[in-house]
């Protein structure tokens, strides 16, 4: 292409000034003028009546403005928490969620009561002298105890703990099965996780009183859906309710939900007729955001001696936690593409939904694809071992080798070359000598392991066709293209970056696609009063998605840019030549109009006949598929069998996400990406009593975050095979690095503890698991 | 019961009365009207409060305002001088060191505090001088590529790779 083209430049983030400097606009950072605060009273029991409320203490007390239960909300918020579960159509159990519990709790972190006062300290001041008297009842934990007919109920109007119960077969798995020379087994746990962004959520709400309009700030991937659901339940209309979200601090999943907390802080601001702010803080926040995660699959695989995999059989068990998250079946996905990047004669695979009295289960990063992933890769290994085939060979002679290609479930992967990231991985690891050297150091008793992860996703969510039969939404994505008289351009999204650089990458491809300067180029997102509906971030869709959407914008403002530069030269429109933003009649450059000056000129008089002033376009963009990343990432680990100690020595990735329209913002996705897979294989996990429903990981002393000490380099390379579903060619890469590199780690360790016959570990592989095992095994 | 205070913030003295338990971030994010720096946690965690107080790195989330009673703090919006971006600030922009960016006025006060302390520092000691900061997002690498440009900026040194960066936002540079 041009010389000029920002497409695929390493451009620095036009974010950064602003947020190196400290001069961003975070939800706390949100002040208005005689604004109160809100502190939530929460439930200390995961499951309890409630028998009173007591607030009289906490209305006497010091600047407090007032104290508000179920009752108070009532009559301002009419509608439950929106959930789209049409992911599974058979047997499931959608129960509505209110925004604050009224005589029932099902959760430590429910709300039951809200304090407004005049400033923070005294609003958590006076919710301690909120006095609630709780009967306590049985916490359902356990997720197959929960589903036995003769449980306790999670909630008691429930007809039982089973959200969604699915079956997904595809082909003859019984002949697959008859078929095998080798069959293995093997249960996999996914462990909890806090998405733990570190900005927790907030909310400033400013309802008019008398006006029945209300501005909302809050923290969220998902502006519009804000918006529609809120607005909604509080009768107030889409044309009043403006929902403004500035510069979010990380999300992961965890604000893609309309939470309780936007409806409370909203009614609240009605009730008190003043400006309310809640911020949650990170205590509070890891019992009241999404949890991601929780998930148990008990697999097997048919396969050959000489390493052909036949059928791989399934059972995703998912706690859902004590009510939907918004998008919570939506990671049934796992079962759709549990196949991974092989060739399968039959899958049969079963996801059951499980309530417990827990948190909220949501997306996080990856949702359903790094579970998908872990399982089938972890499988290949164990087929790999059992029969004594190298692990990379056996995934080699499995691959999808063609595309398209239509995988059991009749999703079509767009393009891809496995081998070659295969390839490119083994030969950066160099693992012919990494081999050697993994014999050599073990000739002098210590432990280090290779693990692979060829992974493939699904994402760019989504086009209509599949989504709206599958969740009820269609998931387009919006934009607005807007050239002013004088060239600079506007352009407003429905995405919504929180740390993805949106706003440079986006800018890019308008600067090339419209030939103008990229700093005439604005990018607007992240507020419903001047941005077209939008689905919001997340399922790395922006730019698959939301890209093309303003690609087609754009398009349109060519065409009639093009018009009215055949109407200045008096030429026909086919005579006129676009190149880099200047309009030319054929065969004479010399004489061109750039973009400015004919958006000047359609501003003015003199227009064409029937052509109506200025030049802007209002785009929806409906995919006609998804896009399908993957790559191959290769790990190095040594385990230290004394302490189970395992130190990762390489961690190589070779990944494919289509074109790159800026290859430093996808790195820092890879890096950030892998870095959490990484850290729910060797430290998170969220930790409650069994019994009691506690959580005993409730602060981040007890939530091992990790610390740059924890983290590898990470040797990045990739290919490029564009999508064929999109235009830019672009797949996308929010989440790859999180769906590729758990399974990475773990097959490195279960291949480092082979002489000690492990053949599996469960995450988080923390040294007292591995010590134990190791010495169990020495036994 | 509020007592008074008096700060050198960024250079600008002020005086306030405070309760004695309003913590210093608090002070500073509501009191001085300074957001830039965060609060990410309750338990002085993650380091996303970071500031110097007299020159030292401080998580301005343990100490009380009236504990910071006489000093001199400098905050993020304090590094830049005269409308020119600290080294480490340049650093962490070049090196695309910061995502989301809220993480990053604490990683970007620590560092400095780090590089004034040790002027080249190993990957290693990078790490520990940065232990108590969190980052969810970059996953590390950039930060840590971002101190170390920032030591050669600081030290004088610049390689064509930095020198290239520096510059409009908008010029493209070969990957
Ligand atoms: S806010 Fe986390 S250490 Fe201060
Ligand atoms: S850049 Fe988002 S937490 Fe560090």
């Amino acid at each position: 292409m041009a010389v000029t083209s920002l497409i695929g430049a390493r451009i620095q983030r036009r974010e950064d000034p602003k947020l190196i400097t400290g001069h961003g606009n975070f939800i706390d950072d949100v002040n208005l003028v005689n604004m109160a605060h809100m502190s939530i009273v929460r439930s200390p029991h995961a499951h309890a009546r409630i028998r009173s409320i007591d607030t009289s203490a906490a209305r006497a007390a010091q600047g407090v403005v007032a104290v508000l239960a179920a009752g108070d909300f009532k009559p301002h918020i009419h509608a439950p928490l929106p959930v789209t579960n049409a992911f599974v159509a058979d047997k499931k159990q959608v129960p509505d969620q209110f925004a604050i519990a009224e005589d029932e709790v099902i959760y430590a972190g429910e709300p039951v009561a809200v304090v407004v006062a005049e400033d923070r300290y005294l609003a958590d001041d006076a919710a301690q002298l909120v006095v609630v008297d709780y009967e306590p009842l049985p916490a359902v934990m356990d997720l197959e105890k929960a589903m036995a007919p003769d449980s306790p109920l999670v909630k008691s109007d429930r007809s039982d703990n089973i959200g969604w119960d699915a079956a997904f077969p595809a082909g003859d798995i019984d002949a697959a099965f008859a078929e095998a020379e080798v069959v293995v087994k093997q249960r996999i746990g996914q462990q909890r996780l806090f998405p733990t962004p570190m900005e927790t959520r907030g909310c400033v709400a400013d309802y008019v009183p008398y006006d029945n309009r209300v501005t909302l700030w809050t923290s969220t991937q998902v502006p519009h859906f804000v918006r529609l659901f809120v607005g909604g339940a509080l009768g107030v209309p889409e044309s009043q309710f403006r929902v403004i979200s500035h510069d979010v601090g990380g999300g992961f999943g965890s604000k893609i939900r309309p939470y309780l907390e936007e409806y409370l802080t909203t009614a609240t601001s009605k009730i008190v007729e003043r400006p309310v702010k809640w911020i949650e803080d990170r205590t509070e926040s890891l019992l009241a955001t999404t949890h991601g995660r929780g998930q148990i699959f008990d697999v097997e695989v048919a396969a050959r001696r000489d390493g052909t995999l036949l059928g791989l059989k399934f059972t995703q068990l998912l706690d859902i936690g004590a009510y939907h998250g918004v998008f919570s079946a939506f990671q049934v996905v796992a079962c759709l593409i549990g196949g991974g990047a092989y060739e399968w004669k039959a899958i049969n695979a079963r996801s059951i939904g499980i309530f417990t009295n827990r948190t909220s289960t949501d997306p996080y990063r990856g949702a359903g694809r790094p579970e998908a992933t872990h399982m089938v890769e972890r499988m290949v290994d164990l087929v790999a071992l059992e029969i004594g085939m190298d692990p990379a060979e056996l995934r080699r002679k499995n691959f999808v080798k063609s595309f398209p290609h239509t995988n059991n479930f009749g999703l079509v992967y767009d393009s891809g070359d496995y081998p070659k990231t295969l390839d490119r991985a083994m030969a950066n690891i160099d693992y012919t000598a990494l081999r050697k050297r993994q014999a050599d150091l073990r000739a002098q008793g210590r432990y280090l392991g290779i693990g692979f992860s060829t992974y493939v996703e699904i994402c760019g969510l989504g086009p209509s066709a599949a989504t709206a039969p599958a969740a009820g939404v269609a998931l387009v994505e919006s934009s607005m293209v807007r050239v002013h008289p004088t060239g600079s351009v506007t352009v407003s999204v429905g995405t919504h970056a929180h740390g993805q650089s949106h706003e440079t990458t986006f800018a890019q491809i308008v600067a090339d696609t419209l030939g103008v300067p990229y700093d005439s180029v604005e990018i607007h997102h992240g507020d419903t009063g001047d941005t077209p509906f939008g689905y919001g971030t997340y399922g790395s869709r922006s730019l698959a998605v939301g890209g093309m959407a303003i690609m087609a914008s754009c398009h349109k403002v060519v065409e009639k840019a093009t018009k009215l530069a055949a109407h200045a030269f008096e030429a026909s429109e086919e005579d006129i030549v676009v190149d880099q933003g200047r309009y030319f009649v054929r065969g004479n450059p010399g004489e061109a109009k750039s973009i400015a000056e004919l958006a000047f000129a359609s501003y003015g008089a003199g227009l064409p006949a029937g052509m109506e002033q200025g030049l802007e376009a209002v785009s929806y963009f409906d995919p006609p598929n998804f896009v399908w990343p993957f790559g191959c990432h290769i790990c190095a680990v040594e385990v230290d069998p004394e302490t189970g100690g395992v130190s990762i020595d390489r961690y190589v990735a070779v990944d494919d996400c289509g074109n790159v329209i800026n290859p430093m913002v996808v790195d820092g996705q890879l890096h950030g990406g892998i870095a959490q897979g990484i850290s729910q294989a060797l430290f998170e996990e969220v930790l409650y009593d069994e019994e009691t429903g506690q959580m005993l990981t409730g602060t981040m002393v007890d939530y091992l975050i990790p610390t740059m000490a924890e983290m590898p380099h990470f040797e990045l390379d990739r290919t490029v095979t564009p999508s064929p579903t999109n235009e830019l060619g672009v797949k996308g890469i929010g989440e790859a690095g999180t769906i590729a590199s758990s399974i990475a780690v773990i097959n490195a360790i279960t291949d480092a503890l082979t002489p000690f016959g492990i053949k599996h570990v469960e995450m988080p592989a923390r040294p007292d698991r591995l010590w134990s095992m190791i010495k169990e095994a020495r036994a | 019961m509020t007592q008074p205070v008096a700060l050198t913030i960024n250079g600008r003295r002020r005086d306030d009365q405070v309760e004695p338990r309003l913590l210093l971030v608090h002070y500073l994010r509501e009191v001085a009207g300074l957001t830039g720096t965060h609060i990410a946690c309750d338990t002085s965690q993650c380091g996303a409060c970071t500031v110097l107080i007299d020159g030292e790195a401080v998580k301005s989330c343990s100490v009380f305002a009236v504990q910071a009673n006489g000093r001199k703090v400098t905050t993020i919006e304090g590094l830049a001088e005269n409308g020119t971006l600290h080294p480490v600030q340049q650093a962490f922009w070049e090196e695309h060191g910061l995502q989301c960016g809220f993480c990053t006025p604490g990683f970007i006060m620590a560092a400095a505090y780090l590089l004034q302390q040790n002027p080249s520092p190993t990957d290693e000691e990078i790490e520990r001088g940065l232990e108590g900061n969190l980052c969810r997002c970059t996953g590390y690498e950039n930060i840590r590529r971002a101190v170390h440009s920032a030591a050669r900026a600081m030290s004088g040194a610049t390689d064509a790779a930095s020198a290239q960066l520096v510059g409009s936002a908008a010029a493209p540079v070969e990957d």
